[in-house]
């Protein structure tokens, strides 16, 4: 593997106390607003911390460097996690943590191009961000660019159509060079995504598409950079595919333990709590 | 047919009587020309110009969803194979792809029919092009009705739907050499745009009646002078407005064309400059439903800077329209040469 920027190959933090500053971060932003997406930015944080430390290139001090591996954020309000993982991998300054969904923010609730640094496109329109992955990763494979495209989209947007036009469309071009991330938390606005329109046998269904498919517990690391890396040195001349089934507020037990909705309510005392459940089981 | 065709399940169906000998082949056909009977065409306009164009600028590239063919741009396919892109039956991807392209340092040019980028793909364009200011073009074909195919492919309200996108430039271009010279122009603009396309075989119209003529992004041109009416047209509607205004003057009645290619954003200047010069009636005449297009454009840009001419608009109604052969329809909604012609007598 050659995909890490110099600074992160250098480090020794371990991928496991990115992920736990990543939800620590997350839960941070979720106080600054009394609310926010914080249960899918726990969830994801596993992923996040293998993506931005394990498996992307990119320099932090130049968000636009065209050499950079392009992360899409279809999901846009995800946007709380990914924030705290541009954070962590030193694009953002953490003091804009405070500003999380306030007006004149960088931080936006739902994830925009134009307004910060290292988010590629503007999500929130789900559906949307596979289709621009295909013509990145068209584009970049035209200017002979060898970066990788990776797009992390949610279960829920397994029910646009557009996802599996871009499904097809990525395998009829053979684009090796784009890896989707789906987050399967099996949560989407009213209710279970395998109740609400269910996408399973989702293996099945992007083998058939044409991708490379690996489907892994997106809340084990050494699973995930199993599979980041084997997406990456894979030699089919397909796109990638890693379903990572993941646990909604994964990391804060009490938050686990409640009633897992798309938004979940979290009392004004219990941002502290939280805070503390992480700080419980801090990795080195 | 009825204005309406609201569903009516005990509706009773009556067969059509054949055409008699030597009545029919009027077709509903997409192919028919809309060039006037004496109007020299030119083929593929679009084609070679983008083909002209991507010689001189590498950044472009072509996309299109299963309509090459019918939106000229197998010519740029033929010209540039590597950099044409299909993109299949799937609209969506193709406005995202081309988003995706242009992210990466490219000017796409995406084509397919008008109805599908304007209907289909719309939340595509608005998110994935239009917020981020992308130079994407969108290019479609067979704008407002310029097919006998009925609603599925009368992209009658295109202008309405996409008036409303922020950032987005809005092109009509009325023929052959419009359409050469906005090539370049829509190329060179930073931003995005949608382009309606007269494609296949062209009527070069504008420099029979004006040989200085030249297009330009964002201005609309005086093609004639007149001091009964003026109309402001876009599309072959300007065509049809200088047939009419050669007619009229033949009965003594004196109109005005300003042809206004850009629709957005409107040359408001120049049709107030035009709209405040002497007792003039303004007509507005457009391929396009009356609801939201240029004639709501230059009624509000009229409206709000004080200007209370007589005004009328020709346009298509509010309706979804019948199924046929197109010279029919145009009479039968009022955008044919003949029918510009009485309803403009009527007003005066």
């Amino acid at each position: 593997m050659t995909s890490q920027s110099p600074a992160v190959q250098l480090s020794n933090v371990s991928l496991a106390r990115r992920a736990w500053e990543i939800r620590r971060k997350a839960v941070r932003m979720g106080e600054v607003q009394g609310q926010g997406y914080v249960g899918q930015g726990l969830g994801i944080a596993d992923v996040l911390a293998a993506s931005y430390f394990h498996a992307l290139t990119y320099r932090p001090e130049e968000p636009e460097w065209e050499g950079r591996d392009r992360f899409l954020l279809s999901i846009g309000h995800y946007a709380i996690a990914l924030y705290a993982a541009l954070i962590e991998a030193g694009i953002l300054p953490e003091q804009e943590l405070e500003t999380y969904g306030t007006d004149d923010s960088r931080l936006p609730m739902s994830g925009m191009a134009a307004y910060t640094p290292g988010m590629e496109i503007t999500g929130g329109s789900l559906g949307q961000g596979l289709g621009i992955g295909v013509g990145m990763a068209l584009g970049l494979k035209a200017k002979k660019n060898p970066a990788f495209v990776y797009n992390l989209m949610s279960d829920g947007e397994l029910g646009e159509g557009s996802t599996w036009e871009a499904a097809m469309s990525a395998a009829h071009h053979r684009l090796d060079n784009l890896v989707c991330i789906v987050d399967f938390n099996d949560q989407q606005a009213d209710g279970k995504s395998t109740e609400t329109l269910s996408a399973e046998p989702l293996v099945d269904k992007w083998a058939a598409f044409g991708w490379h498919v690996q489907r892994v517990d997106g809340n084990d690391m050494s699973a995930l950079v199993a599979a980041f890396d084997a997406a990456r040195v894979c030699a089919e001349r397909k796109p990638r595919v890693i379903i990572c089934d993941t646990v909604m507020c994964k990391g804060v037990p009490f938050l686990e333990a409640r009633e897992i909705t798309h938004f979940v309510r979290v009392e004004a005392d219990e941002w502290q709590k939280a805070l503390a459940a992480l700080d419980a089981n801090r990795p080195e | 047919m009825s204005a309406t065709r609201a569903y009516d399940p005990h509706r009773k169906w009556e067969p059509r009587a054949a055409p008699k000998p030597g009545e029919g082949g009027r077709t509903s056909a997409m192919i028919a020309s809309l060039a006037a009977e004496g109007y020299e065409t030119v083929s593929a306009p679009f084609g070679h110009a983008l083909v002209a164009e991507a010689e001189k600028n590498d950044r472009i590239v072509g996309l299109t969803a299963d309509l090459a063919k019918y939106t000229d741009l197998h010519i740029f396919a033929e010209a540039f194979p590597g950099r044409f892109y299909q993109m299949g039956m799937a609209e969506q991807v193709m406005i995202s792809a081309a988003a995706g392209m242009a992210r990466e340092g490219f000017i796409p040019f995406a084509t397919t029919y008008a109805v599908f980028a304007s209907r289909r793909a719309y939340d595509f364009i608005a998110m994935a092009i239009a917020e981020e200011y992308l130079p994407v073009k969108i290019v479609c074909a067979l704008p407002g009705l310029t097919t006998g195919y009925g609603p599925s492919h009368q992209a009658t309200e295109d202008l309405a739907i996409f008036r409303g996108l922020p950032n987005l430039t809005i092109v009509d271009p009325c023929d052959a050499i419009d359409v050469a010279e906005a090539v370049p122009a829509i190329a060179a603009h930073p931003g995005p745009v949608y382009m309606r396309l007269p494609r296949g075989k062209v009527a070069s119209v504008i420099r029979r009646h004006c040989p200085d003529y030249k297009f330009e992004l964002g201005k609309a041109k005086l093609l004639r002078d007149g001091k009964d009416a003026i109309v402001i047209a876009s599309g072959f509607m300007t065509m049809r407005a200088l047939d009419a205004a050669e007619e009229l003057e033949r009965g003594g009645i004196s109109v005005a064309v300003l042809h206004c290619p850009t629709i957005k954003p409107l040359d408001t200047e120049t049709i107030l400059a035009e709209a405040r010069k002497g007792e003039r009636l303004v007509v507005t005449a457009e391929n396009h439903t009356r609801v939201g297009g240029l004639g709501e454009a230059v009624a509000s840009t009229l409206l709000t800077n004080g200007v209370t001419p007589t005004f009328r608009m020709i346009g298509l109604p509010d309706q979804f329209l019948d199924a046929g052969a197109l010279p029919a329809l145009h009479d039968r909604y009022g955008i044919s040469t003949i029918a510009m012609m009485d309803q403009i007598r009527s007003w005066l």
